[in-house]
């Protein structure tokens, strides 16, 4: 069976039901599938949950989704950056589930693993495991956290192979690895796509068993939110 | 004379010892990573997946691909090493991070720690801050001593217990402001110490404006490591 798709829209066609819950990769702008979030948008799929740590800018990511209102609700840990956002969840639009990003990349985990539960000290005490299980391991308080699954997932990849293997680049890592396990329906956008074997098996971090569809971007737009930089003169 | 923040950043470093990781959280933290002594070898770890965090870019190097936790760019060193937020979050939760310094709105004598939220604003979320409160061996916070309002009132932050929501219960281990530096003791419950002044700030000046109980030591030689 080919995983490869030629297109965003065409690897997403039909598959995006009004009421999913999705995964979508990317930390603030960095690692983001930019290209399948414009192709659920042209979807006009609607009441759509997103697990994603950030909801993107205003015009860029997830933010694109906001404009068009097709986002019900966001399950993320930081969400600061743009003013829609802000006025759909003030106006009582958009609801929104804070976990801590730890608690959130493990629930991820978890949920691609098979594994329903498990307790983390983070968040004991406070607003966060208000409601949850608390239980004492070795003297220490723990809260329970439930493991998180969606109906589809999409990453952004530098590399992939026909197979479906990826392999990220820098800190466009994320959480892509681990959303791409935890879905029946993986879909990954990537920047270069190569045959099978054409990776070193052993460089590998999606194995490609976890990924259904793939497709090729070409010269993704990539942004930057806060471009910081030192001037020449200077030696560190 | 209170510090400035380059003072509380040069004081923060201190707290910092040969072969640590460290994470740094964004604004007085961030500038800690200008004092770190020459020779002493520490890995600044940035949550979003990064260990071995270099300098700012040069003009025109600047890769989307590779930011801190602040979503600035950033560069990379021979040391660096690239995982996913489930392996980040694995390092610091399992107590593999040496010591996390962040800024703070509010801390209790008891260690308490509150920065994520005010109820009835605007909240952004908490990030990886209950996680690297929770996680990592050793929590120094650094923030002004007190909360100044528009108005021109103050507010102390160092109180009996928090009011606002908290980030960690009984999780922070030092407290350095702008006026002096305080040793916290979140498992014994022995309480707050004030162990060092600014240049110039007397001890009756910070208990007027310290809401907390604190006793005070200012031979205590802290942090021995």
């Amino acid at each position: 069976m080919d995983k490869v798709y030629s297109d965003a829209h065409s690897a997403l066609a039909g598959l995006v039901k009004d009421g999913m819950t999705i995964m979508a990769g990317g930390f603030g702008l960095c690692g983001i599938p930019e290209a399948l979030i414009e192709a659920i948008r042209d979807s006009g799929a609607k009441n759509l949950t997103f697990i994603s740590n950030n909801a993107g800018v205003d015009g860029a990511g997830l933010g694109r989704l906001l404009e068009t209102r097709q986002i019900r609700k966001m399950i993320s840990s930081y969400v600061g950056e743009n003013k829609l956002f802000a006025q759909q969840y003030l106006s009582g639009e958009l609801e929104l589930e804070f976990n801590p990003q730890g608690t959130l990349a493990e629930r991820i985990r978890a949920g691609g693993a098979g594994i329903p539960a498990f307790y983390t000290k983070t968040g004991v005490g406070t607003l966060i495991a208000e409601g949850k299980e608390v239980r004492e391991f070795n003297g220490e308080k723990y809260v329970m956290e439930t493991g998180l699954f969606a109906d589809i997932s999409v990453v952004h990849a530098f590399k992939g192979d026909t197979e479906g293997n990826l392999v990220y680049r820098k800190t466009a890592r994320n959480f892509n690895p681990m959303m791409a396990t935890a879905s029946r329906m993986t879909i990954a956008e990537v920047e270069h796509l190569v045959p099978a074997g054409e990776i070193d098996p052993d460089c590998i971090h999606t194995p490609g068993i976890f990924v259904k569809r793939l497709v090729h971007v070409t010269n993704p737009v990539k942004r930057i939110e806060q471009r910081t930089t030192r001037k020449r003169e200077e030696t560190v | 004379m209170a510090w400035t923040r380059e003072q509380m950043a040069a004081r923060a470093a201190k707290e910092l010892r040969d072969g640590f990781y460290v994470n740094l959280g964004i604004g007085i933290p961030t500038l800690v990573s200008n004092y770190i002594p020459k020779g002493m070898r520490v890995q600044l770890q940035s949550e979003n997946g990064m260990l071995g965090m270099g300098p700012f870019p040069y003009e025109g190097e600047e890769d989307p691909d590779l930011i801190n936790a602040g979503k600035q760019t950033i560069t990379e060193l021979p040391t660096t090493s690239y995982f996913s937020s489930a392996d980040s979050f694995g390092m610091i939760r399992g107590g593999h991070i040496d010591l996390s310094i962040l800024g703070a709105m509010q801390v209790a004598e008891n260690g308490d720690l509150a920065n994520w939220m005010i109820p009835g604003k605007m909240v952004k979320g908490m990030g990886g801050a209950m996680d690297l409160v929770a996680g990592v061996k050793r929590v120094v916070v650094v923030m002004e001593h007190v909360a100044k309002a528009k108005d021109g009132s103050e507010e102390p932050k160092l109180l009996k217990s928090c009011s606002l929501p908290l980030t960690g219960a009984g999780v922070v281990d030092l407290v350095i402001t702008d006026l002096g530096v305080f040793s916290l003791d979140k498992k014994g419950g022995t309480g707050m110490t004030l162990i060092e002044l600014a240049d110039g700030v007397t001890v009756d000046e910070i208990k007027a404006k310290t809401e907390a109980e604190f006793k005070v030591d200012l031979t205590a030689k802290q942090n021995a490591a």
